[in-house]
């Protein structure tokens, strides 16, 4: 049994266990499959995680006039079109050969700011809370948003107010709430009026007053459940994130780090200009979804995990004063065990909200938004490589153009490529700890979810057509059949297929 | 000054017929006749923040494409109801009322949604001739509403 439980990503006699091939039911939509085998005893021999792939796109976007890119990628993404729109303007900056004015940089980072506040606002308090405050298989009638606005009505609408205010954030430097042209290769089109300014002056010290009382919350969770949250689906691994120069937490901008799974600097400050020097993407035919890995370690043992927990535990220091005492307790807290663990994400998600609300304030305070110099061009390049630490991770976007101004190959990794591995990791790591020999519930069922739902991931895209189902969880017995399965609807009612 | 009509379209253009709500907000874009009475939003999804945009209406009409409703599109009254898609992105109308309820402790205004048959909904791919036709019919429909304003025509099937 132990060898089994080794790895679970693919059964050792799968003779034995027949293999069934899942298709993502559809491409179109946010769609994440689950798939156990078992054998006859009931003992887990198999769990794999399926993902929306964004391949289709990289095809899609190529013979597009490069400038079409930053607002046809928010297309790509309906949960975070913003962090497309400015990792394709970094990489088409490279394209036009443009180092950006001041206030251009500025514009661009209140930007990606805004987006990482309302993202990490929802996924904490709309998504992630229910399970938190009320137990991970809890009355399922209970674990939602409504359950958390009847029972904890202040915190469900600073959730709302949160989400809100990063959305305006967007909005103001965006131009408009979707399609948002605001960032354009080289620049931007547009600065942050005096009145733009003065109007979302008026609430951040609320949002950060908000943001620090969430900090809290993700520690009094924690703190309360310690046992649960330092061992559930947690496991080792290596990570990467983007540095400033000065070993700084930066979310827009900087030189790539990897640490080893024992804290050992594998590289860093590393160009992201040649990561594919340093990353490369494995595929596996049971999923359309690419497994991206460390070069130096190879693929079987290089995969590692992106996003909040990664980047607050591996930069030096988090350069606003309120968040970076948050990042030290998170450290010191019960001899780092938070550091470590899977559910550590949801409190390390939050001191990057309360950074990000930090850093809007620090901005609305400079006068570079006001400045009229918006746009620079130099020497064209063929091919241009922006990255930037979106709300869930790494997100990488590589161009390349011809002389026709077309775009001739694209590359994206996104976020949830990158913890691709981890995630999967983490519901093995579930299905060992909770699944292995039990029938299959709801609550059981929503523990995989929890596991998944710490990452982040981008399970819903843009399209969202009424009547489309994210998730599905098959159990198979030793002969292939189906044991159970269960399906959770669009609108987030579970039931049986059929 | 708040419109006391909000339309309110999701969709994603590039995804074949997702692109129908935006595509009928569109055409509605610019109306003298509508102008100050009608307020156009369009979003990719909903979330909870749209609550706020509900606020100070008289009525609302969300607009969707669906996979599933009869052709070429279906128009109803919607009211709040429960929704358990914590793990969601998306939220339904539905449970946008509700929670606009528990957020401003009344009730949302009168709220309709509008459901038009899609048929493919791939990245990279046009509207289908199909969705077309019953986008047509739709807009004509969303046209009466909007220029009507009388909640009993809205009301009438």
């Amino acid at each position: 049994m132990t060898d089994k439980l080794d790895n679970l990503e693919t059964a050792a006699h799968p003779e034995n266990l027949r293999r069934v091939a899942i298709d993502p039911v559809s491409r179109v939509e946010g769609h994440g499959k689950v798939t156990l085998l078992l054998d006859e005893n009931d003992h887990v021999h198999q769990v794999r995680l399926h993902i929306v792939e964004f391949r289709g796109f990289e095809k899609f976007i190529q013979g597009r006039p490069y400038w079409e890119a930053p607002v046809m990628v928010q297309r790509l993404c309906g949960i975070c079109p913003v962090s497309h729109h400015i990792a394709a303007s970094k990489a088409l900056d490279m394209i036009v050969g443009a180092t950006l004015t001041p206030t251009a940089e500025k514009v661009r980072r209140l930007m990606h700011y805004g987006q990482i506040l309302q993202s990490h606002a929802l996924h904490f308090f709309h998504l992630c809370s229910p399970d938190l405050l009320f137990g991970f298989d809890s009355d399922v009638a209970q674990r939602n948003i409504v359950g958390v606005v009847a029972a904890y009505p202040e915190i469900a609408k600073q959730g709302v107010l949160l989400r809100k205010y990063g959305q305006e954030v967007i909005r103001v430097t965006a131009g408009k709430r979707i399609h948002g042209t605001g960032a354009i290769p080289g620049g931007v089109n547009k600065n942050v009026s005096a009145e733009e300014r003065d109007y979302l002056l008026k609430d951040i010290g609320q949002i950060i007053e908000w943001s620090r009382a969430a900090v809290g919350i993700a520690r009094q969770l924690f703190e309360q459940n310690l046992d649960l949250y330092n061992n559930f689906g947690t496991f080792k691994t290596h990570t990467l994130n983007l540095v400033r120069a000065d070993g700084a937490l930066d979310l827009y901008h900087g030189g790539l780090r990897a640490r080893d799974m024992n804290g050992n600097t594998l590289f860093d400050h590393y160009d992201y200009g040649h990561y594919w020097d340093v990353i490369f993407e494995d595929v596996k035919p049971w999923s359309y979804m690419k497994f991206p890995f460390l070069r130096s370690l190879g693929p079987e043992t290089g995969w590692y995990r992106v996003g909040p927990l990664s980047r607050v535990t591996q930069c030096d220091f988090i350069p606003t004063p309120l968040a970076e005492e948050q990042r030290m307790a998170f450290m010191a807290f019960n001899g780092g065990s938070a550091a470590g663990a899977t559910l550590g994400f949801h409190w390390a998600r939050m001191i990057e909200m309360l950074h990000a609300a930090e850093l809007i304030q620090e901005l609305l305070h400079d006068s570079d938004l006001q400045g009229n110099e918006l746009v620079n061009t130099g020497k064209r390049q063929a091919r241009g490589v922006g990255v930037i630490e979106a709300p869930r991770g790494t997100l990488i976007h590589h161009y390349k153009v011809d002389d026709n101004d077309q775009i001739v190959r694209c590359n994206l990794i996104v976020s949830t490529t990158h913890n691709n591995q981890a995630m999967n990791e983490a519901i093995r790591q579930v299905a060992r700890q909770y699944i292995d020999g039990r029938k299959l519930t709801e609550g059981l069922l929503n523990h995989i979810e929890v596991a998944i739902r710490a990452f982040d991931p981008c399970l819903s895209c843009a399209t969202h057509a009424l009547g489309k189902m994210p998730l599905e969880v098959e159990l198979l017995d030793a002969s292939g059949g189906t044991v159970d399965t269960l399906l959770r609807a669009s609108d987030g009612a579970f039931c049986s297929p059929g | 000054m708040t419109a006391p009509i909000l339309v309110f379209a999701t969709g994603n253009e590039s995804r074949g017929d997702d692109a129908l709500a935006p595509l009928l907000l569109r055409s509605l874009e610019g109306c003298a006749e509508t102008a100050g009475r009608v307020e156009l939003i369009e979003d990719y999804q909903l979330q909870v923040e749209h609550v706020t945009d509900l606020l100070g209406r008289s009525a609302v009409l969300f607009i969707d494409a669906d996979m599933s409703c009869a052709e070429p599109f279906h128009l109803s009254e919607i009211v709040a109801a429960k929704d358990s898609s914590y793990t969601s992105h998306v939220m339904t109308p539905f449970a946008l009322l509700h929670t606009y309820r528990q957020v401003y402790g009344t009730d949302a205004p009168p709220a309709f949604l509008l459901r038009i048959r899609g048929y493919g909904f791939e990245l990279g791919n046009p509207l289908s001739d199909r969705a077309a036709a019953n986008l047509e019919a739709a807009t004509k429909r969303v046209w009466e509403l909007c220029t009507d304003g009388n909640l009993q025509c809205w009301r009438r099937q």
